[in-house]
């Protein structure tokens, strides 16, 4: 591998490509300009939209923000936060992954440690299958199924639910590559020490890949947080505080994005460019912090 | 595969037995999820689609809750179709070209950042793409939509007949930029390792046979690829089918069959159900779940064809070596 890359940097040093003339050399050098250019319009996007949010962000973002709620602010007065929001995002967030944490990870054993080929294999494309609902589908799953056919109401779980479904095929998929990571002289050994599977799983296979599946899962709850379409059906959004995910309407920290965003008035928008902000960054960190596991992690390293 | 027999052996046999039995009930519960969202999208979209005066799959406008009911997909899903076109025409060239820099002419220290960097857009959530296309996209977009629908208003997309681009530009343009920013990650991310992939013996007979290394990806890297990228590319179509919340924000609404991407309007099914879910009575909400049973069924039969692809391309590599 590190003899390939090297003779293919060789070759492109300049005194091999400089014998290549005329229209061949001139189209080389046309395609690596192209490479570099399309490398640059992708990242134009990038910063421009982290430097807008940062910037804007962070001029209306302070401590009041983050501890007060839009209870009784309208679209033109410049106080009110986000602390409603970034509530009912954390408990949201949290039920959901309460919810498709454990039954993911089930998943995942069944389909490398127990299932049989075919079953495992059925298994499999309907998780991919999952993974290809749009985020408003799955919101609207949640608003038939608990709002129209069981009337209850909006709350914070429906939410989650709806959150729980985006995020079950990402545990799903992330955990089993995971545990497919595990040698199976692990297994072996532990069998041959009488070790019962099911305790083999639990106690050898899981622990060795927990920091790969910790990653997993802070990637998919990444994912989720900042997800809004299927909130807009089942949390519908509060201005006022409410800390309980189990009844009535709840606000979040994308939803308060979309209604300040919605609106034409500037006080709105900086509301909405300071959400962003806060929402970014709880993103980055599970994303940064995702990535340093990463590094961490024994299995990866091999 | 039970357990060494020995005295403890059938104690330990029940408890593998029922282990296995809650993971197996773990994966019935997820086919029971998926089998219960079609059902409730079905079961829930009936009440509208009887009342429907109007044929939903060709009728164009969106008076669900007015009496009688006349509704109909068609607009909407013409909107979902040329927005989502639209943005895979714009990202496509440029992710891939991302991967290839990525995978070919990055030194080797960059191209790891460069990869985290491109992961990191794939992180921003759609609203903030949303925001971002409000305030920063759309004042800046006026003046280039207006010089496009008048050097190449010849070209029928790019028609302005009733001349609005000049003041208006919440088109499905704009819309589809910003779906071709929030693709062009996955896309990119895919094509990197359907690259990283290639077999590096390829490579090398393609430079010692002479090759410029314009050549050498075009040919041994490029080429080889074409089935993973493929997929690639309609794993992001799928995810610009059903973008809601960013396209809900630039789009400005309308219920028309428009081929005109410049100017003002057009809408999508999705961001059609997150404009109008608050104001919807009964039947309006009904038909909002029938709309989104056509985008389901859209978005199954892209990400179905997709792995089709990408796992036929994995097999005709494995069968190549």
């Amino acid at each position: 591998m590190t003899a390939t890359t090297h003779s293919a940097h060789l070759a492109t040093d300049g005194v091999h490509v400089w014998k290549i003339r005329g229209r061949r050399a001139v189209v080389n050098r046309l395609a690596a300009f192209a490479m570099y250019l399309a490398m640059g319009v992708a990242l134009v996007p990038l910063i421009a939209v982290l430097w807008y949010t940062v910037g804007r962000g962070l001029s209306r973002f302070s401590l009041n923000f983050l501890t007060h709620s839009m209870a009784g602010v309208g679209p033109l007065d410049r106080n009110g936060g986000a602390y409603h929001a970034i509530l009912g995002t954390v408990e949201q967030v949290l039920l959901a992954s309460l919810m498709a944490v454990p039954l993911g990870l089930l998943v995942a054993i069944y389909l490398n440690e127990y299932g049989s080929r075919t079953m495992a294999a059925i298994v499999r494309l309907l998780v991919d299958v999952m993974t290809g609902i749009p985020s408003i589908v799955a919101g609207l799953f949640v608003f038939a199924f608990w709002v129209l056919a069981l009337h209850k109401g909006f709350s914070g779980f429906a939410g989650s639910m709806a959150l729980a479904v985006l995020m079950l095929p990402v545990v799903v998929r992330s955990a089993e590559e995971m545990l497919r990571l595990v040698p199976s002289a692990f297994r072996e050994a532990a069998y041959a020490l009488g070790i019962a599977k099911w305790r083999t799983i639990l106690s050898i296979v899981l622990p060795t890949a927990s920091t790969g599946i910790t990653t997993g899962v802070m990637l998919a709850v990444a994912r989720v947080t900042g997800e809004t379409a299927p909130l807009l059906l089942t949390v519908f959004g509060n201005q006022y505080i409410n800390g309980n995910p189990f009844h009535g309407a709840q606000s979040g920290l994308p939803l308060l994005i979309f209604q300040q965003a919605s609106s034409a008035y500037p006080a709105s928008v900086d509301r909405a460019w300071a959400a962003a902000f806060t929402l970014i960054l709880i993103v980055v960190v599970l994303y940064v912090g995702a990535r340093l596991l990463t590094r961490r992690d024994a299995l990866n390293q091999r | 595969m039970a357990a060494p027999g020995s005295v403890l052996a059938s104690r330990r046999v029940r408890r593998f037995e029922s282990f296995r039995a809650i993971t197996a009930a773990a994966a019935l519960i997820t086919l029971v999820l998926l089998l219960a969202v079609a059902i409730f999208l079905v079961v829930k979209a009936i009440p509208a689609l009887r009342a429907d005066t109007a044929s939903f799959l060709t009728a164009k406008g969106w008076q669900p809750d007015s009496t009688p009911p006349v509704f109909g997909v068609a607009a909407l899903a013409f909107g979902t179709l040329l927005s989502s076109a639209l943005a895979l025409a714009m990202a496509v060239p440029v992710a891939v070209g991302v991967a290839v820099f990525i995978v070919e002419y990055a030194p080797k220290r960059i191209a790891s950042w460069l990869g985290y960097a491109v992961d990191l857009l794939a992180a921003v959530p759609s609203v903030v793409f949303g925001l971002w296309g409000v305030v920063f996209l759309i004042p800046r977009m006026t003046g280039f939509q207006h010089w496009l629908a008048t050097r190449f208003g010849w070209f029928p997309l790019f028609a302005d007949p009733d001349g609005q681009t000049a003041t208006a530009s919440r088109s499905i343009f704009v819309a589809a930029v910003v779906l071709a920013i929030m693709v062009l990650p996955i896309v990119a991310a895919i094509s990197r390792e359907v690259l990283r992939q290639v077999d590096p013996a390829l490579k090398e007979a393609a430079l010692a046979l002479g090759a410029t290394q314009w050549e050498m990806v075009r040919m041994a890297v490029l080429a080889p690829s074409r089935a993973g990228i493929a997929g690639g590319v309609m794993l992001g179509l799928g995810r610009a089918l059903g973008e809601t919340i960013a396209v809900a924000l630039v789009l400005g609404t309308s219920f028309a069959i428009n081929w005109h991407v410049l100017t003002p309007g057009g809408n999508t099914i999705a961001a059609n159900i997150a404009n109008y879910f608050a104001e919807a009575g009964p039947t309006g909400r009904s038909a909002l779940i029938a709309s989104g049973l056509v985008l389901f069924a859209m978005t199954l039969f892209v990400n179905t064809v997709a792995r089709t692809v990408i796992y036929r391309g994995a097999v005709r590599r494995g069968g190549d070596r």
